[in-house]
């Protein structure tokens, strides 16, 4: 795997509408942003209810993922190339489910939904048709997804990675500025952890920085240690899966994973640290 | 809007609510008196650290829960239109900023 293997630009994707092994998917928490207008052939998947358990507190298992990938038209052996809104952290994190559930060939629209937009590039409101398929996913690739026992056992050991704001690192804000402020029953972060926010991955237009900006980003300026084991973590995982995207995939780190519990979880655990305060 | 996404609220942000206990930053982008649909507003802190963003709505507006201090506002657009304000924010107070570029 190379950055061009799991990146693509607009170009490169535009040039491909109608390629029927190429399935472009529009991932959003805001649906209504795929409705009012979607890159032509794009097919939508809405991150809460198609990809969360609808019961317990955990994402779709493989028989729900095979079906809903089925019901979509999508094979095992199409090209799908997922883009959202949000810088992408959406789509970074279904591309994460779509690694974990096995899925072959699978990349990111590079600065996702607003680049194109900024880029006035063709939208459409055309909802295309797709042909049911038999999709059938591997078992969940563990090596991918840090469960909150792991992160606990990890402190002090590990990198961790606290990719939030400073301010919600620092236990000022318990949500990004543009929600209202709610969730975790405590604020802060993971004693030990680094602050890198996602945000510092990506240009102002959503697109990725360079390789060797990210690396300095992570090794040079947050001094993390890449022969460590890694886990990245936010509040409820979409934005750590924009990192993970970046250190495994981009960067290619092997022992980088996702925990996707992320601080809504970890701040209402009861009895385990918690510091305060800004990144040292 | 979820109660659990991060994402940006359904639709774009809703006419003006009470601050509440927020620090709230909002307001609407505006050319020739129309609103902006298509683009951005990104809320960053000293030194132009990222905090938040959100895609303008149908009435060009945004709306941001902040932490009080001061911030700036930049708005993005199409066409590489691109405009910024300087904005404070306080617990319980909504601060209104209209941006016309």
């Amino acid at each position: 795997m190379s950055r061009s293997d799991v990146l693509v630009d607009a170009d490169w994707v535009e040039a491909r509408i109608g390629d029927p092994g190429v399935v472009i998917v529009e991932v959003d928490e805001d649906t209504s942003a795929y409705d009012k207008g979607h890159i032509p052939t794009a097919i939508k998947l809405d991150w809460k209810k198609d990809l969360q358990d609808p019961v317990r507190r955990d994402f779709v298992d493989k028989a729900g993922f095979e079906t809903l990938l089925s019901e979509r038209g999508i094979s095992n052996d199409d090209t799908v190339v997922l883009y959202g809104g949000n810088n992408n952290w959406f789509a970074a994190y279904a591309y994460w489910y779509f690694r974990l559930y096995g899925h072959r060939n699978v990349k990111l629209l590079d600065g996702g939904r607003k680049k194109w937009e900024l880029d006035a590039r063709e939208l459409t409101t055309d909802v295309p048709s797709r042909k049911p398929a038999s999709y059938t996913a591997t078992e969940q690739d563990s090596s991918l997804r840090s469960l909150r026992d792991e992160v606990v056992a990890s402190i002090g050991k590990k990198n961790l990675v606290d990719v939030r704001s400073p301010d919600e690192f620092a236990g000022r804000l318990l949500a990004p500025a543009h929600l209202p402020q709610e969730q975790a029953q405590r604020a802060g972060h993971i004693p030990t952890a680094r602050n890198v926010p996602w945000s510092k991955a990506a240009n102002e237009d959503g697109t990725f920085r360079s390789d060797q900006e990210l690396r300095e980003l992570y090794e040079k300026d947050a001094g993390l240690d890449f022969a460590k084991d890694t886990i990245a973590y936010c509040r409820i995982g979409e934005r750590s899966a924009h990192t993970w995207f970046v250190l495994h995939e981009l960067l290619e780190q092997p022992n980088v994973k996702n925990y996707d519990g992320s601080w809504t979880e970890y701040g209402s655990l009861v009895g385990v640290p918690i510091e305060l305060g800004d990144a040292r | 809007m979820s109660a659990e996404g991060c994402g940006a609220p359904a639709g774009g942000v809703p006419a003006t609510a009470a601050a509440g206990d927020q620090a709230v930053v909002e307001g609407r982008v505006v050319r020739a008196g129309e609103p902006v649909t298509t683009g951005y507003a990104r809320l960053l802190g000293t030194g132009d650290e990222f905090v938040a963003e959100v895609p303008l709505g149908e009435d060009g507006g945004f709306r941001f829960f902040a932490a009080p201090g001061a911030w700036t506002l930049r708005v993005i657009a199409p066409g590489g239109v691109r405009a910024e304000r300087a904005v404070s924010a306080d617990y319980g107070k909504v601060t209104k900023v209209d941006v016309t570029v």
